[in-house]
């Protein structure tokens, strides 16, 4: 055999090769133990930190949002428990049949659905969000790989479109986007706390470490707001608008004693807890965000400066003969001319020559000063999101007719909270409060812009306007003694008055011998034929205002006989 | 007193006659590196339920062949080693013909039921065959022996690297060069061809695979592509570095366990390994690998044959490329080339290769005295 005869000492290994090989043998040893020493002992903490970051995660807990509570307690709007469904695009696996079931439990579209879930390049797409926990079961039942759910809340206002304004909504997220979900998002959102969690490789969690903060729950806000005069405001103001096909409409409630909002209504509304169609206009809150020319129910605060400053005196006549004023190129005129007029009748019959002559004997800049005082101009700080400020010149522009037609609320614009809360002046002896949101321990300090006897002249004045041969007379209710004035302006449009569109008001309070409410009503454009402010705004008023005092259990202070109106024709109609 | 001594002889002659060529020591230590293997992949396996179990059936075939190779005398062996070459050569070129597409390379032969790599036959048989040539020519060696031996390495590995496979291409390339090596080839040649290979190296580069280059220079900088190719490089030093000196110790792994590791039972279980018993089980396990790879040296010594000796030096050298190209690999010193573990990773066909080898010294070394007569 050949192997047999191979010499043994022929394949000895050369000395010098058997050296080489040892020395690579130390070499590839002492690079792999230096590379271990190297890692395993100077870069130990660096990468065993790296490598926690790996695992450990900081977890959001979220916190609860805060509910909105009314003045008794009432849930106004609370979050409720939904779910969302969501998916790793790439781990999908589902055949025709499960796409279909999901597409019809979730309502989207099955082409819709797929095109989603086809973007493979995601990780993460939402396949629908906020769904109801039953339907989120049953999502869960089919069972399709890489269909997740996490827990989400949702919104809910039980009030619905009655209080929408008010409360305004939130987005998907659970942040305000308006009305008090927006004016207080500080408090109710509360403060989301954290967790330190173990992760693996897929993102499940696989242990929790440590808490790092405790959420804080959002607060519950709760505010002024009444639910049952709501309910009833925002009832009547809704009858009161289809009755006269009004474009729109408003009313607020204040508390006279102090400031607080019992209600605020809007008319068109939407429903808070189905937004899928809204259109711009629902969802303004135009009480707080639009500014109009108010008209008559300016005029009483031209008279009470009048009168603080000892200008007139309430029996003083005016001369309003012939029912017009010319002053430079342009005429003032009453509608139905009325010779001379004490100032209570200026009032009680809204002229304008009278008013309109009572402010020129005033200087400009105490106008101004009065109209600055009662908050005109000046955006109310309610808190209400968007707030108008109404335009008020400065008294060095205002040219004289301008000062005559501002006196009966032209050439000036004021939100219907401005103009509610200037009325709190004559409700309560001269003293202006602050417009508040929220609910009130004690009544907040008042600012006097009037003298008490001043304001309790005009008040009898406001309480003979809606009087048989008043203004309003309609705005009358059995058992309460009640003030008040209309108002009834052509509306602006294209930069001059439209000829036969009016806004009708009326603003006032009950009752008279110890204001509890102060109302204001406004509508927009009424076109069923009346639009004069005693016809379309007063019956609101009184209807609201009787229902709210009897709720607040305010007692009568006038004999239980049935209101007396005017036989029909015989109404006193306004100046406009 | 007599029947239980009889007994025992008996006894004796049947293990003796079971064990059969067995080598002790090398077998004992092969065993606790398969143990630590295996106790290393039970922490990984969280996720892979089975492999435990799957992997103690290879690790029984593997021993069998081991057993069954340890039987073979080397004359045998030799006259197996031009058929066991050509065979592999035609394979490949079957491979090349009629091979199957997995994950872009085609790497793979159906051979009825059967689905394996005809790559990893080379490993094996290259070393064989070169061993085979060089007793041939009776340790004469001119010119031509070194380019015809050159000639028979270059054939697979070209084969193999078209594949493509480049990381088996350079372990059979290495076991190949093992052999030419221990054969005597010149200093002068060899630092010829390393200046030629120095030289060649652009031309190299311009041949690699774009995933092959990215391998390459991700090794470079990992934080280049930390969520694709780095991935593995990044996560397996984290892995090694958070073991610290005496680790984290068994089953408790994070990064293990959070399955954070890649390939964690096969290729990457050095990185478990390393996270549980850090740098003191490091150490450890290389002097296992030494005791190895010393036993063999010292087989590869004592042959007679210049055959015996080669492929026995060959085998050693191999099994020592694996275990440092593997943890180089893991540790990140090395690009990423799909070297396992040998005795630790988790797969049958490695562990058959590598026992093949261990039957093979166990052979040389049984037989030493035998080739005398």
């Amino acid at each position: 055999m050949r192997l047999a005869a191979a010499p043994a000492a022929d394949v000895r290994l050369p000395a010098w090769r058997a050296r080489v090989l040892v020395a690579l043998f130390a070499a590839a040893l002492a690079v792999l133990l230096g590379r271990a020493a190297y890692l395993q002992g100077m870069k130990h903490e660096f990468l065993q930190a790296k490598g926690e970051s790996r695992y450990s995660r900081v977890i959001e807990i979220p916190a609860n949002r805060g509910r909105i509570l009314d003045r008794n307690g009432e849930a106004l709007a609370v979050s409720t428990p939904v779910k969302s469904i969501w998916a790793i695009p790439d781990e999908v696996r589902l055949d025709g049949a499960q796409a279909e079931a999901l597409a019809k439990l979730l309502g989207v579209p099955a082409r819709e659905l797929r095109k989603r879930l086809e973007d493979t390049e995601r990780d993460f797409v939402y396949l629908k969000r906020q769904v109801a926990p039953e339907v989120a079961d049953r999502v869960a039942e089919l069972r399709i790989p890489g269909v997740f759910q996490s827990r989400e809340y949702r919104r809910y206002y039980p009030g619905g479109e009655v209080m929408a304004h008010v409360l305004g909504f939130t987005g998907v997220d659970e942040v305000g986007q308006e009305g008090i979900e927006l004016a207080f998002q500080g408090e109710l959102a509360g403060r989301p706390g954290s967790r330190r969690v173990i992760k693996d490789r897929m993102g499940r969690i696989v242990e929790d470490v440590e808490s790092i903060r405790a959420a804080q729950e959002g607060r519950d806000v709760v505010l002024a707001l009444d639910s049952r005069i709501q309910h009833l405001a925002f009832q009547h103001l809704r009858d009161a608008v289809a009755q006269h096909r009004a474009r729109a409409g408003g009313i607020v409630v204040l508390d006279a004693a102090t400031g607080e909002l019992l209600a605020l209504a809007n008319l068109p509304t939407y429903n808070p807890n189905n937004r899928a169609q809204l259109a711009g206009a629902q969802l303004r809150n135009r009480a707080v965000t639009d500014a109009f020319e108010p008209g008559s129910t300016l005029k009483p605060f031209t008279v009470a400066l009048a009168l603080d400053t000892g200008r007139v005196r309430p029996d003083s006549t005016i001369q309003t003969a012939p029912g017009s004023l010319t002053i430079g190129p342009a005429t003032i005129r009453d509608a139905h001319p009325a010779g001379a007029l004490t100032v209570r009748q200026v009032i009680q019959k809204s002229s304008n020559v009278g008013s309109a002559k009572i402010a020129l004997g005033m200087p400009a800049e105490t106008m101004w000063a009065l109209f600055d005082d009662l908050g005109f101009g000046a955006p109310p700080r309610t808190g209400f999101p968007g707030e108008a400020s109404g335009k008020l010149r400065p008294a060095k522009t205002w040219r004289p007719v301008e000062q005559a037609t501002m006196s009966y609320g032209h050439g000036i614009s004021v939100s219907l909270v401005q103009l509610a809360r200037a009325y709190t002046v004559f409700a309560r002896d001269g003293e202006l409060v602050p417009v508040s949101l929220v609910r009130l321990a004690s009544p907040p300090p008042a600012r006097r812009v009037l003298s008490s006897g001043t304001a309790r002249e005009v008040r009898a004045m406001l309480e003979m306007a809606v009087q048989p041969g008043g203004t309003a007379p309609r705005a009358q209710i059995m058992g309460y003694r009640v003030a008040g004035k209309t108002g009834t302006a052509h509306k602006q449009e294209n930069g001059g008055y439209a000829p036969n569109k009016y806004i009708s008001s009326f603003v006032g309070f009950a009752p008279v011998s110890h204001p509890r409410l102060v109302i204001a009503v406004m509508l927009d454009e009424p076109s069923a034929g009346e639009y004069y402010g005693g016809a379309v705004a007063a019956p609101v008023f009184s209807q609201v205002m009787a229902g709210a005092l009897r709720l607040l259990g305010v007692p009568p202070d006038a004999p239980m006989t049935p209101i007396e109106l005017p036989a029909p024709g015989a109404e006193v109609k306004e100046s406009v | 007193m007599t029947t239980a001594t009889e007994a025992l002889g008996a006894a004796r002659a049947l293990g003796a006659r079971f064990a059969g060529n067995v080598d002790g020591p090398l077998l004992s230590i092969a065993l606790v590196i398969l143990a630590v293997g295996l106790a290393t992949l039970f922490s990984a396996s969280t996720g892979f339920p089975g492999r435990v179990t799957s992997q103690a059936v290879n690790i029984a075939v593997a021993l069998t062949v081991m057993w069954v190779v340890a039987q073979i005398p080397p004359q045998t062996l030799m006259r197996f080693a031009v058929p066991v070459y050509l065979a592999g050569v035609l394979l490949l070129v079957g491979v090349a013909l009629f091979g199957e597409v997995v994950n872009g390379a085609r790497r793979w032969l159906h051979v009825g039921v059967v689905r394996f790599q005809p790559s990893e036959i080379m490993k094996i048989a290259m070393p064989l065959a070169l061993a085979w040539f060089f007793q041939r020519r009776e340790g004469i060696t001119t010119w031509r022996e070194w380019l015809a031996a050159a000639v028979m390495l270059a054939v697979p590995v070209a084969l193999i690297a078209k594949q493509p496979d480049l990381g088996t291409a350079l372990l059979v390339t290495a076991a190949g060069f093992y052999v030419i090596f221990l054969a005597g080839l010149s200093w002068k040649v060899m630092l010829a061809l390393a200046v030629a290979a120095g030289a060649a190296m652009p031309l190299l580069w311009s041949m690699l695979h774009d995933y092959q280059r990215r391998r390459v220079l991700t090794l470079l900088d990992p934080t280049s592509d930390p969520l694709g190719a780095g991935y593995h490089i990044i996560q397996s030093t984290i892995a090694v570095g958070s073991g610290g000196l005496t680790g984290k110790g068994w089953l408790e792994g994070t990064q293990t366990h959070l399955e954070f590791i890649p390939e964690r039972t096969t290729d990457f279980i050095f990185a478990v390994f390393s996270e549980e018993f850090g740098l003191a089980g490091n150490a450890t396990l290389l002097l296992l690998y030494l005791a190895l790879i010393g036993r063999g040296i010292a087989i590869a010594a004592n042959a007679p044959t210049l055959f015996a000796r080669l492929l026995a030096g060959a085998i050693v050298l191999t099994f020592f490329t694996y275990a440092f190209v593997n943890m180089g690999m893991v540790s990140g010193i090395l690009p990423v080339v799909g070297v396992p573990l040998p005795l630790v990773s988790y797969g049958g066909t490695a562990l058959v290769t590598l026992f093949t080898g261990i039957g093979i010294l166990m052979s040389i070394q049984k037989h030493r005295k035998l080739v005398q007569t």
